[in-house]
């Protein structure tokens, strides 16, 4: 199609409408292949029930094979996906690492033992196994396929038995088993690539070989520590680049995922050029990297990262099943009853009789045991999938029954996703297999757990008897004396419950927005604070009056910690951030609204801390309210009277995450009328005026960041009022750091603001958008 | 002396029954009981018996809980001046791993034992609740070795951590009323989701443990 030139020297208009197909086909036939496969996951959603019992994988193949059989019927061809190249240098890592990417890893590495157990024993006793039987059955001449000799049935089999991540993970996912079932299944598929890798050549070798001597099997042993171990090896390095490159990234965050992207890719590509286990190199990467690399980015690149990884993972997957189906229907088949069939049966109970056998030899060496259920999940979760597929497809044609074995292959996929990947649900609902609670992400449990682990560790040091918390033990000490150091920009040795309250703090403050309304009314005036101070309850427990007070005023505007889902989440979504700015983005525009000039009181002057210098910012984002109410409200707050701020005043905001200083607080406390503001009053996050490194000025002040204001969980702290020793808000916000220096990096909080909001407020990074 | 070792031996059974370790393992422990107290009857100080334990952040905690009668389950309260095999098997029991055989009951009376253990080493005044300043102490010490974390960070975390549990347990608290402290049934409901049992475990070895013990000993 194209232009057509007519061969006479005819002077040729100049031509109005031209089409040039073959110069855009493949970019063009690749879009549409996957739009065409991402509409069709638009589409189940449509009907929620289905979703429900048909895992997504199963839908995308049937759909892939309606398309196929259309396309086989006007004759046409598929695009050539699925085979080698494609689908190992394009289609597989951004599965790959978007698994281990969002792998939880304290349970991994709690697991990993059991993990590499499976993988590489389990991959092995299942290829041999298989190979074997496979072999004694072609023996019998009823079958016809007495040509498949040893080797070419152990290479079948190898192929046979890998587990396979992509359909594995899309079933178990909606399953909510218990962690260690899902870990060890997930960690499987993720490492038995290694052996099958090594298997594979190794087969494939020795199937073009007449004879097989005992140095090769040995040479093959080797080979196996190669290529595992130096898949974890290169893996480790890339991981560590990553995260020392992306400490000096801090001038340039546009870029700062590319980074990601392209060490893990380098590091799968690097892996493939020697030959060793590429799928462990990616995941090893993205394990090492993502702890660190976190850390150093901002929070845009860092949500960014995530979304990126999510999606082409997303899309992989989608794109992998749909070619299932269409190469299925596309293919030339040959049939043969006996030898599918038994393959299909020989899969099923190798196994089965793999997980029973190799669970008893491990069980005594776990803490948490394997029961006959947990068993049952693991035999029955082994479904195979595209990498068998594509694997099918690379073998050499010098082996005779190659069609043959490409049919055998797409049946046992097509058997494994279908049968097992729709019923495993109900029958692990049924035979009630232990579930998983998706643990509360809370400040208690994080306390708890490193209470819990501590302990542990110290008991073991008091028996001397060592298991793995004194190995993790140590490796925390050496990550925190030397590979932060390097790796991390700012290191500050922060611990995990601290990271955690941070996380929780900055979601608390979007709650608080998004509640804050609901409860204005509750919330006490300062007439009743005040009262409260001088009641005299008894407050035994407590170590001073006000905490009291603090503890009515926070319960009163009752929030719930909000659970938080960990990175074993769903498959299908990221880790749930998102509402969190819609919540800003609405408490924004009504927070404007209800900004007046006249909605507050004098009578307010019990919050302010301090002479009329600083103003106390009521609401929690600063930026909302920055641009528009206040240089109205300035003038408000003249003099407030200092005795009364020091007496009826106790309460000073805790200001322990801040890490920037100068801030500027516009009052906004009102009495009890006011509006959004008046929840200062029963507000403990009256933010507390921090030192502020210069003199207010209505711009500066607006354009001033915020600090952590409106977290609920600071309560405030009883003691004078004194405007002098702002040092003490100082002293918080240098705390958390433990850098008691003003930073000019801005912390978590302003990051996630800076990210959130995209508001040009910030006279910090005036290129930050 | 085989009279003596015999009456060991049924000391060692006698103890195992009652604290559910393995023969092997209340053999393995004595043997560092007996490192640790010198080959004394009865330890006074663990801390420093243990130099592995300087870098453990709540070291002073664990060795109290030693010390602490209530861990001893014989519904005393305070603390020992020193404490002899039985009390120290006693506490490490606390920590034994669930097997393939323990029952659902038996799970739910560790994970309280568990619990409990946890909540003594909060509940240091043993009034039975955990209060704020008791709890601001566990998360300092916590926080202690976690570099340069201060003390106020310390204490914004444990406010709230207890306002997480005033929030799930108490839901309508009315403006009058504070929170006392945490007790030991909302310590259960705010920790349900950790599986404690098959959490907090150590892996007692069967077999003898000379050689790992003598190098601890003497390091």
């Amino acid at each position: 199609d194209g232009v057509t030139a007519f061969p006479d020297a005819e002077k040729a208009n100049m031509p109005v409408f031209t089409m040039d197909y073959p110069r855009i086909q493949i970019p063009f036939e690749i879009t549409m292949w996957v739009l065409l496969a991402s509409f069709a996951k638009i589409g189940f959603h449509v009907y929620k029930k289905i979703t429900v019992w048909v895992p997504e994988s199963c839908l995308l193949i049937t759909i892939g094979l309606i398309v196929g059989g259309i396309m086989h019927s006007v004759h046409e061809e598929p695009p050539a996906v699925l085979t080698s190249n494609v689908f190992f240098l394009y289609m597989l890592p951004p599965i790959v690492l978007d698994s281990g990417y969002f792998m939880p890893t304290r349970p991994f590495f709690e697991n990993i033992g059991t993990v590499l157990w499976f993988a590489v024993v389990g991959t092995l006793w299942n290829s041999i196994g298989i190979g074997m039987s496979l072999f004694a059955i072609c023996q019998i001449e009823a079958f016809g396929v007495q040509d498949i000799n040893l080797q070419e049935n152990l290479l079948f089999a190898t192929i046979i038995s890998a587990v396979d991540p992509v359909a594995v993970l899309s079933v178990f996912e909606d399953v909510s088993v218990n962690e260690q079932l899902y870990i060890v299944v997930f960690g499987e598929c993720l490492f038995n690539d290694a052996v099958t890798v090594v298997l594979y050549n190794m087969f494939n070798f020795v199937a073009e070989m007449p004879v097989v001597e005992p140095v090769d099997v040995f040479l093959g042993v080797a080979r196996f520590f190669v290529v595992g171990l130096g898949g974890m090896g290169f893996g480790i390095l890339f991981g560590f680049t990553a995260a020392f490159t992306t400490r000096f990234t801090s001038k340039v965050r546009e870029i700062e995922p590319l980074f990601i992207f392209m060490y893990s890719y380098l590091a799968y590509l690097v892996a493939e050029l020697f030959a060793i286990s590429s799928i462990m190199a990616i995941v090893t990467c993205a394990l090492t990297m993502k702890y660190y690399v976190e850390e150093n980015v901002s929070q845009r690149s860092c949500t960014t990262i995530r979304h990126v990884v999510k999606m082409l993972g997303c899309i992989s997957e989608t794109l992998i099943f749909f070619f299932l189906g269409v190469v299925t229907i596309t293919t030339a088949h040959e049939w043969n009853w006996g030898y599918i069939l038994f393959t299909l049966l020989f899969a099923f109970v190798w196994r089965g009789l793999g997980v029973l056998v190799l669970t008893q030899i491990i069980n005594p060496f776990r803490t948490i045991p394997f029961n006959m259920k947990d068993q049952f999940g693991l035999a029955y979760g082994g479904l195979r999938g595209a990498i068998s597929f594509a694997l099918v497809f690379t073998l050499p044609d010098s082996i005779g029954r190659k069609q043959l074995f490409i049919t055998a292959t797409i049946a046992v996929i097509l058997f494994t996703v279908f049968l097992q990947g729709i019923s495993i649900r109900p029958l692990i609902e049924f035979i009630n297999v232990r579930r998983t609670n998706r643990n509360l992400d809370t400040i208690n449990v994080e306390v708890h757990c490193r209470l819990m682990e501590h302990t542990m560790a110290g008991i073991e040091d008091l028996c001397g008897q060592w298991s793995h918390f004194y190995w993790k033990d140590k490796f925390m000490k050496f990550n925190n004396r030397i590979l932060r150091k390097i790796l991390i920009r700012d290191n500050r040795a922060e611990s995990s419950i601290v990271a955690l309250y941070k996380k929780l703090e900055l979601q608390n403050a979007m709650e608080i927005l998004d509640t804050v309304s609901g409860d204005i009314s509750a919330a006490p005036s300062i007439e009743s604070l005040y009262e409260d101070k001088k009641s005299s309850k008894p407050k035994k427990k407590f170590l001073a009056p006000d905490l009291k007070n603090m503890h009515d005023i926070l319960s009163k505007n009752m929030y719930k910690i909000r659970q938080r889902t960990v990175a074993y989440t769903n498959k299908h979504a990221l880790p749930n951030e998102s509402q969190s700015r819609e919540i800003l983005i609405r408490r924004h525009a009504s927070i404007r609204r209800s900004l007046r000039p006249g909605s507050f009181q004098s009578s307010v002057s019990g919050q302010r801390s301090h002479c009329g210098r600083y103003r106390l910012e009521v609401l929690h984002d600063q930026e909302t309210m920055s641009e528009t109410a206040y240089p109205s409200r300035r003038s408000r707050f003249g003099q407030p009277s200092r005795s009364s701020s020091r007496a009826m005043m106790p309460l000073r905001r805790l200001d322990t995450l801040t890490e920037v200083h100068s801030v500027d607080m516009v009052d906004e406390s009102s009495g009890s009328g006011g509006g959004t503001s008046r929840t200062n009053a029963g507000d403990p996050h009256t933010p507390v005026p921090t030192k502020v490194s210069r003199p207010m000025t209505p711009e500066t002040g607006i354009a001033k960041r915020k600090r952590r204001s409106g977290l609920r969980p600071h309560l405030l702290q009883a003691g004078p009022w004194n405007p002098e020793t702002t040092q003490h808000g100082t002293l918080c916000s240098g705390g958390l750091s433990g850098t008691r220096r003003c930073e000019s990096v801005p912390g978590l909080f302003e990051r996630t603001l800076q990210g959130l909001y995209n508001t040009t407020t910030c006279s910090y990074h005036p290129k930050t958008r | 002396m085989g009279a003596s070792q015999t009456r060991s031996e049924h000391k060692h059974q006698h103890l195992a029954d009652e604290t559910g370790f393995s023969l092997e393992q209340v053999k393995n422990l004595h043997k560092r009981f007996q490192q640790l107290s010198g080959n004394e009857e009865t330890i006074r100080e663990l801390l420093d018996s243990v130099p592995a334990l300087a870098n453990n952040p709540i070291r002073k905690q664990i060795i109290e809980a030693f010390f602490d009668k209530r861990n001893q389950h014989h519904d005393e309260v305070g603390t020992c001046e020193e404490i002899g095999f039985e009390q120290f098997l006693m506490v490490m029991s606390h920590f034994r791993p669930p097997t393939l055989k323990t029952t659902v009951e038996e799970k739910e009376a560790m994970r309280r034992e568990k619990l409990r253990f946890l909540f003594n080493m909060h509940d240091t005044d043993n009034d039975g609740t955990i209060t704020l300043a008791e709890y601001r102490k566990v998360v300092e010490e916590l926080l202690s070795k976690s570099g340069d974390i201060g003390q106020e960070a310390a204490k914004a975390i444990a406010d709230a951590a207890m306002l997480e549990v005033a929030s799930t347990n108490v839901p309508h608290m009315a403006p009058e009323d504070f929170y006392e402290g945490i007790t030991f049934e909302h310590f259960e409901q705010i920790l349900k989701g950790l599986e404690m049992e098959t959490r907090m475990h150590i892996r007692f070895l069967d077999v003898g443990t000379t050689t790992m013990a003598c190098g601890k000993s003497t390091s």
